[in-house]
């Protein structure tokens, strides 16, 4: 137990880095009701990005900088893939996804895995000192929560929001519904290159697969921020906050029970798993109130 | 105000599925015109509402609202033109929005959207008193969720949305069919109403032959893609459903095959 509680740091610093990346994935889930695939890349496309320009001699915020706009970069694509060739979003996603694996590694120069050292470079962050990463990510989390918050209650962000609530009514209301998708693509993948970003520095290294199964990571915090705390937290800044706690928890689970012995490897697997069952259960609860008023009214015949 | 000329569409077209749902539709409103449309199933009554939206594109002819040839304009331009409430209560609102900001959506309509702050307090008085209009107690639900309302409310709401900022065009397509009976006399007199305070152009249709009868200055029936029936003025007024009836065998040569229309007569 004691070891468990002094290795909490660790976990709260990563689930707040995987908290941002959430964010980014709460605009397409949630806000667009798109499931974005392309962020597996994007997360990658930043750490990469950010490691190859710090050791080239860039300022570690001018290369976080440029690491988001790759995201974006990366978004328009996928929404053009959406919108403008006609290819189902899940689809476009992968597509951009794996052309994603090719950039990267365009950026690393074939490397499959580039370092970036704490003791060389002025890095914001890093795991050598927890209080101070967790501080950088609390502060990052609550910039972007400020600016979210904002975006989302100007008429632009609501105009988003009415386009993935529902698409008619958006049209009717002179919304254009493809512009809109793509400016949430394009927000999204920037907050998620700018996780991994973050990331990178964190770990002091960029792996090409370092986003491999970054969606149900991100799918995780904001289910697990739902419905822990989707009860108390109404306010659009709290849910995006429960996101960020959701990433939080998430890395204490995964914490624990790999210290209670569970092989590393399987731990995709769980995660995928994990996913599966919380996005089931609003579905099962359903089938059974159904089920439930089905009888009542056999009952009332 | 609208004018559509020669307007042809045909829907899955070189398949076994082909319907040819709009056959040569020559239609001219003057301002101020309140028209109802009836129709057998098929005849191609939403059909021309949704082409006059640009839900899709038609396959030949022009449509030209106020001056404009918006033909070629797609559904969010044209948009600032036009006022729709849709039969199904779920699709002119977001459910998952508060009340006031489907009203800023609406209020918003044809204009660019920036990064201004979506609602002003200014605003909400005003929603306030327009929703007052209802008489449903919104006024007190700004910040409720759509979601949560009534069938009835959602779409006294949405034909509010859809008035708020005087459209050129308010086109409702069978907007009362999916509420109870009480509720869709409600919405059917605000619409009534709202046409006739700002003097709206507008198109109803409605499978309710006595509703079509009693609204509006015109009534056009369609049958096969195809207005068969244009009629207005005292000629209308002192129609009966037993004439429209007559009228549909004679002009249509078969019987009126609207199920909805027959049992409501």
């Amino acid at each position: 137990m004691l070891t468990f509680i002094s290795s909490l740091p660790g976990p709260i610093a990563q689930g707040i880095i995987w908290g941002i990346m959430a964010m980014g994935v709460y605009i397409t889930f949630r806000i667009l009701d798109i499931a974005d695939l392309t962020v597996d890349g994007t997360m990658g496309t930043g750490g990469v990005t950010l490691v190859v320009l710090v050791a080239g001699g860039m300022n570690v915020g001018l290369a976080m900088l440029i690491a988001f706009l790759a995201g974006c970069a990366a978004g328009l694509v996928t929404g053009l893939f959406h919108t403008k060739f006609g290819i189902p979003a899940i689809l476009a996603g992968i597509l951009t996804q794996l052309i994603l694996y090719s950039v990267n590694l365009r950026i690393t120069g074939q490397r499959s895995n580039v370092p970036l050292s704490v003791d060389r470079y002025n890095l914001i962050l890093s795991l050598r000192n927890l209080g101070r990463a967790i501080l950088v990510g609390a502060i990052f989390a609550a910039a972007i929560i400020a600016v979210m918050y904002w975006f989302f209650g100007t008429e632009l962000g609501h105009s988003l929001r009415a386009t993935g609530c529902n698409m008619n009514m958006a049209r009717a209301n002179g919304i254009n519904t493809d512009t809109n998708k793509i400016i949430g693509l394009v927000l999204s993948n920037g907050l998620v290159a700018l996780s991994g970003a973050l990331l990178a520095q964190y770990q002091g290294f960029a792996d090409i697969n370092m986003g491999r199964g970054a969606i149900v990571i991100g799918l995780a915090a904001v289910i697990i921020g739902e419905v822990l705390l989707g009860k108390v937290f109404k306010n659009f800044a709290l849910k995006l906050l429960a996101a960020v706690f959701g990433g939080i928890i998430y890395y204490i689970v995964i914490t624990l029970v790999l210290q209670m012995g569970l092989n590393a490897n399987d731990l995709k697997m769980l995660s995928a798993l994990v996913v599966a069952v919380f996005l089931g259960i609003p579905y099962w609860q359903k089938k059974l109130r159904e089920r439930k008023s089905n009888r009542e009214v056999k009952a009332d015949a | 105000m609208l004018k559509v000329t020669n307007v042809y569409k045909t829907f899955n077209k070189g398949t076994v599925n082909e319907k040819k749902a709009l056959n040569g539709i020559n239609l001219e409103l003057k301002s101020g015109d309140f028209v109802t449309i009836i129709g057998g199933n098929g005849a191609g009554k939403s059909t021309l509402l949704n082409s006059i939206c640009g839900v899709f594109p038609v396959d030949s002819g022009s449509i030209v609202i106020d001056g404009e040839d918006v033909t070629r304009l797609p559904e969010h331009k044209r948009a600032k033109y036009l006022g729709r409430v849709f039969q199904d209560p779920m699709m002119g609102t977001a459910a998952d929005m508060w009340i006031e900001e489907n009203m800023s959506l609406a209020l918003r309509r044809g204009k660019a959207r920036g990064l201004k702050w979506a609602i002003t307090n200014k605003e909400r008085t005003q929603y306030r008193v327009m929703l007052s209009q209802l008489g449903l107690g919104l006024e007190n639900r700004l910040s409720s969720k759509v979601g949560l309302l009534s069938g009835g409310q959602r779409q006294a709401l949405t034909l509010l949305m859809a008035v708020m900022q005087q459209p050129k065009l308010l086109l409702l397509d069978e907007h009362t069919a999916a509420l109870d009976p009480k509720t869709a006399e409600t919405v059917l007199n605000l619409s009534e109403k709202f046409i006739n305070e700002s003097k709206l152009t507008a198109m109803m249709i409605t499978h309710n032959m006595r509703d079509a009868i009693h609204h509006g200055n015109r009534l056009i029936m369609m049958d096969n893609g195809r207005i068969i029936y244009d009629v207005s003025g005292e000629e209308k007024k002192n129609l009966t459903v037993d004439d429209l009836l007559k009228k549909f065998a004679d002009l249509s040569g078969s019987a009126l095959d609207n199920d909805r229309m027959l049992l409501s007569k």
